[in-house]
């Protein structure tokens, strides 16, 4: 299979827009056509929004999962407060959306003639990509990961899916009494309050099913790196004597037979063992030279296009993208609103709004009935990037209020994306 | 043929909507789309979150001004409301009583 510009052409029968084109005033006339690849929180937003803001695009879109699995909300599952069903969304709408949905993943980007080519063969042109495929985790960094993790004896669980649904029956199967350990990679990983929500969702699951079990949290980080209040609260007010929080200490051994997991202080053995080990962009960034930090391992990026700096028409979004934000669903969606507005209007020979206001919204739930929140808007400034407003901030303590806006707030996000 | 022709036509009416679409105001329709991620896509909510799409503009405006100052309390939208100007809250208003 071999989709190029010319063939979008000739199905989309943009000559007959091209004969036409002074009624508007796209700079060749013929219809122009974005490739996202990623359709993750942040690529089928983008995908969604460029088609709403401009029907006159063709807009492909490559994933190569059958369905969407939210990371948001499936720590909820571990606690057993939702199934995997419930984070677990079809792409069926997409295509109601005038998408093309191309299963298929990516192999090999050419910046120069603008063609990225699949797994499955087929070449596809563009005008303008747009790469969101998340992240790639570097099972490397932990010895002897990558085959406790192929024998299926510890998982990291950090890209939501089968690894998730795993963690859960191993939780499942630990008997009472037993040690939970996770381990949770030094900053900037995806989802800064993640590993400490997953530590009040596995305990509120051992409070009510397996009342004498512990939890092991080994931290890589100096300190809880997200809404440090809300989780001190939590781990001493709902959960006291439950969970031995260990700072700076960071992984960098695991033993899948003997069930221990070493850093540079502690030689921890569990009975569950939860390894999150460091992150980066996902290869295919690097495969445009997007991967473009001076450690080539997150992408640099204009904030107010999202348009990269080392690769040009190419765009990256989400949790790729290396800048001072924070690497949430809810950002991604916000990314993909940004540069979709930003590729209409370069795309029709316009400016794209210079000063773009985003904001981040992330719930964690601390129990079954009870979540806090951290919320900031970010406003572009051309020599600052994106800075956040004073006001923002996060709540102290969490409540059923919250629990109720979090639910409210997966179900949006998820029509937004999705839907 | 019918078809054809009626093809065609949709084609030079959504080519002029571009024309509609460049004199929005692109930095308000952006921020209008990033409030969506929590009040459903369109303005239109699927869970307990109010709509925006149709909400009466001097309502809007009021709320988020009380938001701000903390006469209306206890919300992330304290959060939200303080990091716009007055402004943008204002157009925000109109674009949203806008939508259907």
């Amino acid at each position: 299979m071999t989709l190029n510009r010319r063939d979008f052409l000739k199905w989309s029968g943009a000559g007959v827009a091209a004969a036409f084109a002074g009624c508007a005033t796209p700079p060749s006339g013929p219809r122009a056509h974005v490739v996202v690849v990623g359709a993750g929180f942040g690529g089928a937003t983008c995908a969604k929004y460029l088609r709403q803001w401009n029907p006159n695009l063709d807009v492909t879109l490559i994933e190569p999962n059958d369905k969407f699995v939210s990371c948001p909300i499936s720590n909820w599952v571990l606690g057993g407060l939702r199934s995997m069903d419930d984070i677990t969304h079809g792409y069926g709408n997409l295509p109601k959306h005038g998408i093309k949905m191309v299963k298929d993943s990516v192999v090999a980007i050419d910046t120069d003639r603008r063609v990225v080519k699949t797994r499955g063969g087929a070449s596809i042109g563009y005008d303008r990509l747009v790469l969101a495929p998340g992240i790639e985790i570097l099972t490397d960094t932990v010895k002897g990961f990558t085959e406790a993790e192929a024998a299926g004896k510890v998982v990291h669980a950090w890209k939501a899916g089968a690894q998730t649904a795993l963690l859960r029956k191993q939780l499942e199967a630990m008997p009472d009494g037993g040690t939970f350990v996770m381990s949770v990679p030094a900053a900037p990983y995806r989802c800064p309050p993640g590993p400490y929500e997953r530590a009040c969702m596995v305990a509120y699951y051992f409070k009510q099913a397996k009342p004498k079990s512990k939890i092991i949290l080994l931290d890589g980080n100096p300190e809880i790196a997200s809404k440090k209040a809300l989780f001190t609260d939590a781990w001493s007010t709902l959960y006291p004597g439950m969970i031995d929080y260990r700072p700076n200490n960071a992984p960098l051994a695991v033993d899948g037979d003997r069930m221990i997991v070493s850093t540079e202080f502690d030689e921890v053995r569990g009975d569950v063992l939860n390894v999150v080990p460091r992150q980066r962009a996902a290869e295919v960034c690097a495969l445009a030279g997007a991967r473009n930090d001076s450690a080539g391992n997150w992408c640099t990026v204009n904030l107010a296009t999202f348009e990269s700096t080392g690769a040009p028409n190419v765009h990256v979004i989400g949790d790729s993208v290396g800048a001072a934000l924070p690497k949430s669903g809810h950002m991604a969606t916000n990314h993909a609103k940004v540069c979709a507005a930003a590729i209409v209007e370069l795309l029709a020979g316009r400016a794209p709004d210079p000063i773009p206001v985003i904001a981040n919204t992330c719930y964690s739930a601390t129990s079954g009935s009870t979540a806090g929140y951290v919320a900031h808007v970010y406003r572009f400034d051309a020599v600052k990037g994106y800075v956040a407003q004073p006001e923002g901030g996060a709540t102290a303590k969490g409540d059923t209020k919250n629990f109720g806006f979090a639910e409210s707030w997966s179900k949006n996000i998820w029509a937004d994306v999705v839907g | 043929m019918n078809k054809q022709v009626t093809l065609s036509c949709a084609g030079i009416i959504g080519l002029c909507l571009v024309g509609v679409a460049a004199a929005e105001d692109v930095h308000i329709r952006t921020i209008a789309a990033t409030c969506m991620t929590c009040h459903g896509p369109g303005g239109k909510s699927v869970g307990k979150n109010p709509n925006l799409a149709g909400q009466n503009k001097a309502f809007f405006v009021q709320s988020m001004k009380d938001f701000k100052s903390g006469d209306k309390p206890g919300t992330i939208m304290k959060r939200h409301a303080s990091g716009y100007t007055d402004a943008e809250i204002d157009a925000l208003g109109d674009y949203f009583a806008s939508l259907k």
